[in-house]
């Protein structure tokens, strides 16, 4: 493998210590089907052990893309480097390497899970052990059973454990969890959270805001094709620049006007008789607030602090087709 | 490569074992025609003629039967199992990891393969048991190859087919469409010379019929010589061959009908 990471940080003494290399990195990647452009030119880089998501809604050209890197689809143009290496022309010690969880497979319908992954740990160098594996996906009650007899969460999680058998390097889950009921949700989740233990680097696609909330150290949100925003849970969209909502309801008797001199500005009248402050520095803010009603003696019912939620900012994303050319 | 093979094959094999659909198909359907055309058909002094003089009509059902057998596993089989496995994406998730392609084709013909080899010795031993007929010693190698190369040759049309069906529910009807008309004309159900000339003269061109054939030689009591009918191997090779390169270049490991 050819190491073109950055070396320790000789230029920036003060930065955090030298990013790991990075495993994924595509530029200027274009997918043409027809006349009709499912990517249209898109630029990421994903890093060694990071959880990076790919967000957007259906159609959006997440499985396209994702399929491009995992070299089952060929791309129109751009560069791509996967584990250093063009997935389009990538042989077997490059797949050895590589864990996917598919949007649309079926594991070995006639084997039983253990079974299935006996077979795929045959497939690879240096496999995992099946039956850790097994366990660390949550199925050891099911060893025994068929892959056809399983519900649609267990299949999942077989899904996981036939990406990790190989244990690889870097692993490509497109959207692991489509379809499930809330806690199969929750479970799969640990197990993304169990594979970051484990050190590996995860490209993951979903279209649920609160999956690559939780799951994801970086956040690509890709809309019709093109990448429209790109940082953090915390960062992305300019999220942690948005204010945050403070509503209450004032006693009877008392407006705005009354409040301290600090919070009046930021007041505006909300739904149902509410007072809203958009807060910059909430927690000030909330502290002004507190300490003006304590020292009055009255509470302030309904008191409720929002701040925007990554769906919110992925709706703003995303409902707007970008104007960028 | 070989060691891939044989590891896909222990556990294709295994998948096929836990088939219902293909065991029925595979490996009951063709006993039971046996038994029923052979009672039907196959009483006492009641013969047929064969190269070489006459045979009774439940010995002559045997290299038919075993025909249907041998299609039955390569074929019938083959076709179904490929294209639901295709058109479910386990071809599409086995391609994601470092098995070579050929591997995973080489597994899957020597399951069919060694089911058709299961079946035939089976079918043998029904003759043998029930009908008391045993092949020569002398002409068990031809048998053995015929066999060999049906069955090979039989995998390499399956593949063809496969490649183009696109739904796996159509899988089998189409296969059945194909295979129930030929074995018709073709020696298996009904013998040929009872066949109108142009029907009997369709059913040459087709492989099924000189399969049946070159079984049929090779099983022959009146057969002298090693048993060898090189012309209808030759032909039942060259389908074989055809349907090779037709899955060559239309196979996918992709689903197709979405």
């Amino acid at each position: 493998m050819d190491s073109t990471g950055p070396t320790p940080g000789t230029h920036h003494p003060g930065l955090a210590p030298a990013q790991p290399e990075p495993v994924v990195t595509v530029c200027g990647l274009v997918k043409r089907y027809g006349s009709h452009d499912a990517v249209k030119g898109i630029d990421l880089e994903v890093r060694r052990g990071e959880i990076f998501a790919f967000l957007g809604p259906n159609g959006a050209g997440k499985t396209t893309t994702v399929e491009i890197l995992e070299g089952f689809r060929q791309r129109t143009d751009g560069e791509i480097a996967v584990l250093g290496a063009d997935p389009a022309t990538a042989g077997r010690a490059w797949r050895d390497r590589v864990g996917v969880v598919l949007q649309e497979s079926e594991p070995e319908p006639g084997l039983s899970v253990r079974e299935c992954l006996a077979l795929y740990a045959g497939f690879y160098q240096a496999p995992r052990d099946i039956d850790e594996t097994i366990s660390l996906v949550g199925l050891t009650g099911k060893a025994g059973a068929l892959a056809s007899r399983l519900s649609g969460g267990q299949r999942r999680r077989l899904d996981f454990a036939l990406a990790l058998i190989g244990d690889p390097e870097l692993i490509f889950l497109d959207e692991p969890t489509t379809g499930f009921d809330p806690s199969a949700r929750r479970a799969a989740w640990e197990v993304v959270a169990g594979l970051r233990q484990l050190g590996k680097t995860i490209f993951l696609t979903t279209h649920y805001m609160d999956e690559a909330e939780y799951l994801a150290d970086r956040i690509a949100v890709l809309s019709a094709g093109r990448i429209v925003a790109e940082g953090t849970p915390r960062t992305l969209g300019g999220r942690d620049h948005m204010t945050t909502a403070i509503s209450f309801t004032l006693p009877a008797g008392l407006a705005a006007r009354d409040l301290p001199e600090g919070l009046r500005p930021l007041a505006e009248p909300g739904p149902g008789g509410l007072t809203v402050l958009h807060s910059e520095s909430p927690l000030v803010h909330l502290q002004m607030l507190s300490n003006w009603a304590l020292s009055r003696g009255f509470d302030l019912p309904g008191l409720d602090v929002h701040r925007p939620t990554l769906e919110e900012v992925y709706l703003s994303l995303t409902s707007s087709t970008p104007a960028k050319d | 490569m070989i060691r891939m093979a044989a590891h896909l094959f222990g556990y294709d094999l295994r998948a096929f074992i836990r088939n219902r659909q293909a065991q029925f198909f595979t490996l009951a359907l063709p006993v039971l025609f046996l038994v029923i055309l052979a009672s039907l058909f196959g009483g006492h002094g009641h013969t047929t003629p064969v190269p070489g003089g006459q045979v009774s009509i439940s010995v002559a059902y045997v290299p038919g039967i075993m025909t249907l057998g041998i299609i039955a596993a390569c074929f019938g089989n083959l076709v179904a199992s490929v294209t639901a496995q295709r058109e479910r994406g386990v071809l599409k998730r086995r391609r994601a990891t470092p098995v070579p392609a050929a591997a995973v084709i080489a597994g899957r013909v020597l399951t069919a393969v060694v089911i058709a080899v299961t079946m035939a010795a089976v079918l043998l031993g029904i003759g043998w048991g029930a009908y008391s007929v045993h092949v020569p010693g002398r002409t068990a190698l031809a048998l053995a190859v015929t066999v060999v190369v049906g069955a090979a040759s039989f995998c390499c049309l399956g593949y063809a087919l496969a490649s183009l069906v696109h739904n796996e529910d159509a899988a089998l009807p189409a296969t059945q469409a194909i295979l129930l008309p030929l074995y018709f004309i073709s020696g298996v159900f009904v013998a040929v010379s009872v066949l109108p000339h142009w029907l009997a003269g369709v059913g040459d061109v087709f492989p099924v019929r000189h399969l049946r054939d070159a079984l049929l030689a090779a099983y022959n009591p009146h057969t002298t010589g090693l048993g060898f009918a090189g012309r209808d191997l030759l032909i039942v090779a060259a389908w074989g061959a055809a349907g090779l390169l037709i899955a060559l270049r239309k196979f996918s490991w992709l689903p197709l009908g979405r």
